[in-house]
Order: structure tokens, then sequence, then C-alpha cells
């Protein structure tokens, strides 16, 4: 059994220590290690996307980031989508539109819709399915999954206005 | 005659509320199969086999066992002995734990458990097994060829019901006959026929099988899995394991897409008896590779067609010929895709002979309507290229021999009340179909589909809270908003808002047996199973509203919300006002309703794809895409239209892209989600829906399940369409790019 490694991170702002083995994914680490399980494994070789987080702003497949590579290094999981109570629009706006019928994939979704509404708030439809192409959902065809987000620019924007 | 009533006026039923899962499920918070965890967990790896069918000689996993970390092995010695012979359980072990030989690439072998997944998965390395291997038959046409090499030496060929004495590698022969097929071909005017052939796919949920068993000390075991049915896996877990239902609790997790993939049971029993060994509880959770190697993909096989007419468009006859694979061992749902080959047309002179055959592949298990694609590939199919040589719509083709109530379907059962006519007319009046679709290379296909649905058991509990909310206790796991359809009928029932319902989902010591969430059964049976729960507690409050009042029980009326006697018009008393007396006047109130419907009312669906085919790169992009479903009463109008996209999107992957690749060995070379390409979001069109109601009259709210019919007729639908775009008709899937190009330079 090999020694494990000491990581010093930030998760959904809040700074995360854990000790993990170099081969564990982060994904292994977040579930297994640190026991948040929102987020989800699907294929741990990143072509569904479950396990979706936003990296120092970048979204990545945490299957394929090994957990030591986060050191000194700040993510959002799904856990840190809504504010206390108060769930984010796009949680809202994917609820109001029937948008997960399972719902295994739906905080890779989620956390894929975050980073690209913050990229770009204001996605036409060809972008937003070119950007949700590294998400699969089995259940729901994505056309739902399309009109939450579409739904979900509007209230965000509606938000800021406001 | 199919006699419409005016729709009933409902309150809850038809409206679109958030379900009661939902924030759970976009928090993070809700726990899947995979999430669980307990004090003592240890984890479990399954050593699986790497050639499709090979003699196993020996097994030695001591080298393993020395591993540190390592806790237990398990082989198939340590499942029961069968001494009875039961075939069908002895089946069961086998696709459990091999013994002595392994038929799949990917048939379990040993399970081992490990104080973490890294170690029990380096120990599967240290196992060694002597293996003698055997030539594989990975298709039907090999299979069912008397030359090719028999996989169940033992067994023999069922045959028009009975058992014969041959031993071959088909498992069984059946036939459905309705008047004189020769006749029928005879007064025919044009014939058709072709042989259609597809390839196993995969259901592809997107969460991998996952469990975890404890083994007491007192013999009872506890599994908490991801399933589509507890009671189902405890029956299950009882045959393979042999020990009572009264000693296994199995407790539903939330369940990650099944599709009738997660109804059988494949690691549990190996976690059971790892557990029973190590004394800890283990988890398993599969890789995807396991998943498509080791789980139950749907079958490939050919549906050969042959359809007589008359020029004036009547079917004369119609015969079918379906042989699918089984895959190890014997099961493929042809016997469903020769119930639903012909469902949708009246014809008096029917045959259909089905092959259940067994191949070196995993067992195959449920997919969404399993067999009616395979069987509609084919012969909706045979229809199109009759409507074309004949010069008729194709709409009003199916439209004129279509099925009405009381129309035999060929294995025997007379049709109930349907909407197969209302989807036709959808269809036509719908706005893609009423607009023109021009340009070079692009095409425009149709196609119907027919799901029977199934009933089954299924009992719900409803206790009342003195605040004037209901707890619903229900044993239908939620793969897709169930808990929301089934809460919704309770309310309308209860006449009270649709949020003084709270679900559960309850394990199999808390609630009494409900079947699978699966064939399309789960908002018809479960959801009138709560209506019975909720007419229960209805008239246990009226009762206690007379006694309250000192009035005749006949007397209490229930009314939009609130109770009143006849025999005084200044009673009354609203449900959340007689909740909150409960304690005074005889204690908590709890419902119950139980049922097992037998006439259940199927489902047809339809749908019309516009699209074009690059005659350069062969690739086929979809324009525009419409589904129409028969709902008989839409509960929950969104989860409805979510059926039918999902289904619609299944299908099209299954039509233009998705297959198991097999090499010449017997290997499958695209087990992974990069090479099993399933449809993204960027693949797919808009999908548009029209939700048909003709009411079932057999449930209460008119409900027909709307799970399954909808993947039937996009694949047919889509062959029609390249047929109309390139002149070529398809009989082979996946009608992918390579296959367009060589299609299209037949005749160069």
């Amino acid at each position: 059994m090999s020694k494990k490694v000491h990581v010093q991170t930030i998760i959904n702002g809040e700074d995360v220590e854990f000790l993990c083995e170099p081969r564990q994914s982060l994904l292994e680490c977040l579930r297994d290690v640190i026991g948040m399980t929102g987020t989800k494994e699907g294929c741990n070789d990143g072509n569904c996307g479950a396990c979706t987080v936003i990296l120092e702003g970048r979204t990545v497949t945490s299957c394929l980031v090994l957990g030591v590579e986060v050191d000194g290094k700040e993510l959002t999981t799904i856990e840190g989508i809504a504010d206390g109570e108060k769930l984010h629009p796009i949680q809202t706006a994917f609820l109001e539109n029937a948008a997960l019928q399972c719902g295994i994939c739906t905080p890779g979704f989620i956390i894929a819709t975050k980073s690209l509404l913050d990229h770009n708030p204001d996605p036409s439809e060809y972008e937003i399915r070119w950007w949700l192409a590294n998400n699969l959902c089995r259940c729901t065809g994505y056309d739902k999954i399309v009109r939450a987000v579409q739904e979900s620019a509007k209230k965000i924007k509606a938000q800021a206005g406001g | 005659m199919t006699n419409i009533k005016e729709p009933k006026k409902y309150e809850v039923i038809g409206t679109r509320p958030l379900r009661p899962d939902g924030t759970d499920k976009v928090t993070g918070r809700a726990i899947y199969g995979g999430d669980f965890e307990m004090t003592g967990l240890i984890h479990g790896k399954i050593l699986r086999s790497p050639h499709p069918h090979a003699r196993i000689k020996s097994i030695n996993y001591d080298k393993a066992l020395e591993l540190e970390g390592v806790i237990a092995v398990v082989t198939a010695d340590d499942l029961p002995v069968n001494p009875d012979g039961n075939i069908s359980i002895g089946y069961s072990r086998g696709n459990i734990l091999a013994k002595d030989k392994v038929l799949y690439v990917g048939h379990a072998i040993a399970g081992v458990a490990a104080i973490d997944p890294h170690i029990a998965e380096e120990a599967l390395d240290l196992i060694e097994v002597d293996y003698e291997l055997l030539s594989a038959v990975m298709n039907v046409e090999e299979a069912m060829d008397s030359s090719s090499e028999i996989i169940h030496e033992n067994s023999f060929m069922k045959e028009f019901g009975e058992m014969t004495v041959t031993n071959n590698n088909i498992d069984e022969h059946f036939q459905h006959k309705m008047g004189n097929i020769d006749k029928g071909f005879e007064n025919a005017d044009l014939i058709v026929e072709g042989k259609y052939s597809t390839v196993m796919v995969h259901q592809g949920y997107i969460e991998p099988q996952a469990a975890t068993a404890l083994w007491r000390t007192d013999g009872s075991l506890t599994v908490w899995n991801s399933t589509q049915g507890s009671f189902p896996d405890r029956d299950e877990l009882s045959n393979i394991l042999d020990i009572p239902i009264s000693k296994i609790k199995v407790v539903p997790l939330e369940i990650g897409g099944g599709f009738g993939g997660k109804i059988p049971i494949y690691q549990e029993p190996v976690a059971a008896l790892l557990s029973k060994k190590a004394g800890n509880p283990v988890k398993i959770i599969m890789s995807r590779k396991e998943v498509f190697e080791s789980t139950g993909p749907t079958p490939g096989g050919y549906t050969w067609v042959k359809i007589g007419v008359k020029n004036d468009g009547k079917i004369t006859a119609m015969q079918s010929e379906l042989a699918f694979e089984a895959g190890a061992y014997p099961g493929s749902p042809v016997g469903m895709g020769s119930l639903c080959v012909f469902a949708a047309y009246k014809c008096d002179n029917q045959l259909v002979d089905g092959y259940d055959v067994i191949v070196n592949k995993p067992k195959t298990a449920a997919y969404r309507a399993p067999g009616s694609p395979n069987a509609a590939f084919g012969t909706e199919q045979v229809i199109d290229e009759i409507s074309q040589k004949l010069g008729i719509d194709p709409i009003d083709f199916r439209m004129m021999n279509a099925i009405s109530e009381g129309d035999r379907r060929v294995d025997g059962p007379k049709f109930p009340v349907n909407g197969l006519k209302q989807v036709l007319e959808s269809m036509k009046n719908s706005p893609q179909y009423q607009k023109k679709l021009k340009g070079s290379n692009k095409g425009r296909g149709i196609a119907v589909g027919y799901w029977f649905n199934v009933g089954l058991q299924s009992s719900c509990s409803i206790t009342v809270n003195t605040d004037g909310t209901v707890n619903l206790i229900e044993g239908s796991t939620d793969i897709g908003g169930s808990r929301a359809s089934i809460a919704m009928q309770a309310a309308e029932t209860l006449q009270i808002p649709y949020d003084s319902v709270n679900p559960s989902i309850v394990d199999t010591n808390t609630v009494g047996y409900t079947a699978v969430t699966g064939g399309s059964r789960t908002t018809f049976s479960t959801g009138y199973a709560a209506h019975l729960a909720a007419e229960d507690v209805r008239d246990q409050m009226i009762k206690r509203a007379s006694e309250m009042w000192g009035v005749p029980n006949d007397s209490v009326v229930y009314s939009k919300g609130q109770f009143s006697s006849d025999a005084d018009p200044e009673l009354s008393m609203s449900f959340k006002e007689l909740a909150s007396q409960l304690e005074n006047t005889g204690g908590s109130i709890a419902g119950k309703g139980s049922i097992n419907p037998k006439k259940v009312g199927g489902s047809f669906a339809g749908s019309i794809c516009d699209l074009e085919i690059d005659p350069d790169t062969g690739k086929s992009t979809i324009l525009d895409f419409t589904a129409i479903q028969d709902a008989g009463k839409a509960i929950h109008p969104s989860y409805v239209e979510g059926q039918m996209q999902g289904g619609s999107a299944q299908g099209i992957g299954w039509a233009l892209n998705e297959e198991y690749f097999y090499d010449q060995n017997g290997i499958m070379n695209n087990s992974s989600l990069l090479d099993y390409r399933m449809p993204t979001s960027l693949d797919l069109p808009d999908i548009n829906t029209i939700i048909v109601e003709v009411p079932d009259p057999t449930h209460p709210y008119g409900v027909r399940g709307v799970g399954e019919a909808n993947i039937v007729p996009p694949i047919p639908a889509i062959a029609n369409a390249m047929k109309r775009a390139s002149g070529k008709r398809f009989y082979n899937l996946p009608m992918n790019p390579p296959a367009v190009i060589s299609k299209l330079n037949q005749d160069l």
C-alpha cells in the first residue's frame, strides 16, 4: 500500500484538507475520502461527464484528475451551487422544466451549465448543445435540458437586471 | 367502436408540479446505489472471463488471498448446489458465477473483497484460471446452423410447447397462427418481403450497477442497491442463495437509469457471499466496461417479414420469422417481439414463427419495449415499401389497415379500446407532416410502434398527518418522476393539494409486494394502488365524521375537499380540520391499496422523421422529428413528454450509430462510452411531442403507461426517411456513415 499524500484545497469556498493515495482520482477523493457524493461516477474514463466539476474556472471530468493535483487549487462541485437554502436559478430551471428523469447526470449538467453561462451569458441553442456535448444523458433526449439552460440564462439575466 | 367521452376535469391530474425528489437531485443530496456508506464497509471486484467460450479446468486464488488487504474470495463453489436440477435456477446461478464453462466475455468467475477497491482489483490479477478454449458462436445464423458448437450441452429445444430430444443452440421455437396464410397470399395482388437484421445494443443508463450486501451472523441478508424492483430482487436472491425471502430485505436506493437493464441482479449475490465470508458489508460497483460486457443488452438477430395486399390497399396476409439472440442463457425478447410484429394491422391471415437462440454473448435483458423495435424494423419498412408501390400516403395506408377494438392480435387476445387511429390522425395533422420537405438527399419517413403494457402487483399505503398532509408509502423505485405521477393520483382522489402528499419509496419489509418499475406499469398500477389507498382513507375519514357528528355514515359526503352531511347542512369540515381531530376520535388513519390488474390497455406511438443524407460522408442529419403517443390520460404531461423524447433519442441512437462491435474472436471492441457512442446533445434535434389521450377504461384515471412504445417507431421511421432520401432500402442496423456509403456505392 502506498503512502498517503496531504492535499490542501478550497472546495466551494471552504478550506479542505485530506489525505489520499497518489493513485486516487479527484472523483474518488471527493466521494470516498471527503464524503461528497453529489459528484457522480458514470464511466470513470472521462466520457460521460457525470463527474464534471469546475477546477480553477474550467470544467474538468474529476475522474481524469488526480486528487494530488488539486493541492493549492480551488474547485466548485454540485454541493456548492445553491446558496444555503436558496437554489441557484439553474437548479430551479432544471426542476421547473422537468430536465431530469433519473437525475444521475444532473449534477454534471448543472455544473457544465454554470460554467457555460459564466463564460457566455446569452448562448444560442447551438452553443448550448455544443457546450453540453461533453455530458451524456440517456433519459431525456436533451430537449428539456436545452430548454432549462435557455430558461436559466433568462433567470440569471433577470436577477442581474433586478 | 371506440367511444371517446368528453374529457373529465381534474384539479391535480394534467398539471405540471415539481417532483418531490427534485431538490435532492439538483443539489447532489440524493443517495444512489454507489453513494451508500456504512461502518465496516469493504469493497468487492469481480474476475471476468476474457474468452467468449471456454471450459474452466481449474481456479486457484491462493495468491489473491495472500495479498495484504484482501479479506475474502468466492467462486461458484460457494453458491448452493443444485440437487433437484431446477434448470431455471441453475441458469440464474450460472450467470452470477460461472461453474464449469464461461459462456461470454465478461462472464463472472470469482469475487474478491478487500479493504479498498484498488486492492480488490489488484487481487483479481493474482487469480489463476486454467481454460480449455472452445469455438464461439456469435450470431443467430451461426447458432442455428446444426454444425455449430453447442453451448448448453445438456439442454434440449422446446418446439410448439413440447420438449424435443434435439440438442442444439435453439432454446425454443414457437408459432402463432391465425386464418389461412396460403389463401391470404393467393388473394394478394402484391407481395413484398424482406429480411431485416439488427445488432446487439445496450440500454446505456449512466449509473453503473451498484450494490452493497450485509450477511449477518443470524443468517439474515440486507441488500442496498440501485434496482428497478426490490421485491423481484428479493425473489431472485432467495432462489440463487437458497435462503427464504423472510430472511432477505432489499432497500432500494435512488436509481440512475435502467430502461429494463436494472431488472436482473448481477453482483448482489456475489456481494452477499463475500459478506458471509468476511463478516463485513461488501459494496460492488461495476465499471463501465463491466456494464457493457456483463449486464444484459438487447439482442441482435433478424426479422423476416412477408406481406400481401390487394391493389385497393387491403392487407390479405402477413407472415414473419423472428430469430433473436438470447445471449448465453435462454430468454430473448422474441416472444414479445412476435406479439408486436403485426400488432398495428388488421389481417385475418397471419403466421409468426419465433426462435430464441443461444449465443456466446451476455444474457440479454429487457430494454424499453423489448423485442418490439427489432420486429418493427422489419414490418414498418415492408409496410412503407407497399405504400410506395401502391402510391398511397404511408399514414393513409396504415389507417386503412389499422386495428380497431375487438380485432385479434396474432397470439389470440382481442384489442381493447386503443388509440392507434387517433395517433395516426395526429401524425397526419401534425405541423411537421403538414409542411412540405423539399431538396435533394432529403427524405421523410414515418412509422408506428406498439407495446402491450403490463399490470402486475402494486401496493401502497397512506397515513394521515394531523396537519392535513398525508404520507404515501410505495414500493415502486422512481426512475423518472413516478413519485410525482403517483402522488398526483393520490392527491386527486383525496381532493387535497399535490404538495400535501409526501411520497416515500420503502424497502421490502415496509410495503406490500410491488413488481418492477418496468413494462410501462408504474404510473398505471402503482397509481391505481395509490388511488385505492386514498379511497380507503377517504372512507375511513367519512366514518370518523359520521361518528363525530352522530349522523349515519351514508349521510356523509366528501366533495371538493369538504366533508358534509345530508342530515344537517350546518355540518361541514375540511380534510385538514378532520385530520387534526383524529387523535381524539379513534387514533390515526392508515389506508391501503393493493392491485394486480389483468386487463391493461397497450400504447401506440408514432414517429415522423425528416432527414438529410450527405452523399460524400454518408452522415445522416435529422432535420425535424415529431413523437406522437397515446398516454390514455397524461398525469404529468412534462414527464410524459420526457418519456417520448427519451425513447425517441434512444431509438435514434439505435438506428444511426449504436452497436456491440465484436472482432472475429468474439471480443467486444467498443466497451466504453467513447467507442459505444450514444447520442450527445449535438447529435439530436429538438424532439417535438404530441400527446394523444384515449383513456384506458380499466384505470380510474384512464392512464396508459408511456415508458416504452416510443422507442419502437423512430428506428423504422429513420430507415423509411433514408429510403426516400436515397432511393435505397436499409436492411441492417446501424445505418451509420460507412453503411450508407457502401449502400450508395452499390450500383456504381
